[in-house]
């Protein structure tokens, strides 16, 4: 299926359900983010039971330096 | 001395609060908060770059107040999310609204702040807005809740100092709110003026980040933040116009 990462498109395999899966990812695993799933934040308690779908919005975001 | 801060049920005995952007690298940043006595720490939110692994909270000691900043916001709306987003962490539910329209300045938008702070203070957040120097913005986010108003010295980055001086002395005095003086500051000089003025607070980023040595310069800002502040709660004597002589003005010598 098709969904919208930090803006740009991509595909992800049938095995990558859930909003867990898709962060166990290489290039997300690891990293400390906050998720907003079509515009809402989605806490980490639901991860796991957050089923995507085709055309979702996923927003990953985290800290970085500023003033 | 005991001279604590007291901002959203925390207890704070440093008035100096520093920023994590543009350092040279990020693994200075645990010495600078040691050097600069901080208690106090901005943060940004952005969207994760899959190439990098760096995490900046990693460089923060745990006892720090994160303070994250809607920076990027350009609506209340915006500032509003980006808060949400940064309390998910689990950080701490402090937040610097940073509404920002003027792209040369960086000048803040008080009204789109005040709405922000409204939304925000109801939610349960300590708010600290980044604002104009105006009264009556500062009166408005006083009633919306904000638990401090943060008036720029100068537009962010510039270095230029306290040029907004006679508007935030008028803060100071009306609003019966801590006033945090954010951006502007460049010197160690101007951060001691303006806690000589009665700020509760100073923040700055660039002048730490950007000094040829960050660590010494937090050490100069501690020790001037520490002065100013010493100065104003000793009350600094009167300005006279001519001479008043300090030795005795009888029993010259012949």
């Amino acid at each position: 299926m098709n969904v919208t990462v930090n803006g740009k498109r991509q595909r992800i395999e049938e095995s990558c359900r859930t909003l867990e899966d898709l962060l166990s990812r290489p290039e997300w695993a690891g990293k400390l983010v906050i998720v907003e799933l079509n515009g809402e934040l989605a806490g980490r308690e639901v991860y796991g039971e957050t089923l995507l779908s085709e055309g979702d919005r996923v927003e990953l975001v985290h800290f970085v330096g500023g003033g | 001395m005991q001279d604590p801060l007291m901002i959203g049920g925390v207890t704070l005995t440093s008035r100096l609060f520093i920023g994590t952007g543009k350092y040279s690298r990020n693994t200075l940043i645990p010495e600078v908060i040691t050097r600069s006595g901080s208690q106090v720490i901005t943060v940004a939110l952005r969207r994760v770059d899959p190439e990098s692994s760096d995490n900046i909270v990693s460089h923060i000691p745990s006892h720090m107040t994160l303070l994250p900043n809607t920076s990027g916001a350009r609506t209340a709306e915006e500032a509003v999310r980006i808060a949400r987003l940064a309390r998910s962490a689990g950080l701490g539910n402090w937040v610097k609204i940073e509404v920002i329209n003027d792209q040369k300045y960086l000048l803040p938008d008080n009204t789109e702040t005040i709405r922000a702070t409204e939304i925000l203070a109801a939610e349960g957040f300590v708010v600290l807005p980044y604002m104009s120097p105006d009264l009556s913005a500062a009166l408005r986010l006083k009633a919306a809740g904000a638990a401090a108003v943060m008036p720029l010295g100068a537009p962010i980055g510039s270095n230029r100092g306290l040029q907004t001086k006679e508007l935030i002395r008028i803060l100071i005095s009306e609003t019966n709110l801590p006033v945090i003086v954010d951006a502007g500051i460049g010197r160690p000089s101007e951060a001691a003026e303006a806690m000589e003025m009665g700020a509760a607070a100073v923040l700055l980023n660039t002048a730490i980040a950007t000094a040829s040595d960050p660590l010494l310069m937090a050490e100069a800002f501690r020790d001037a933040v520490a002065a100013g502040r010493k100065a104003y709660l000793a009350g600094l004597g009167p300005v006279e116009e001519t001479a008043a002589a300090s030795s005795p003005l009888t029993g010259f010598l012949a």
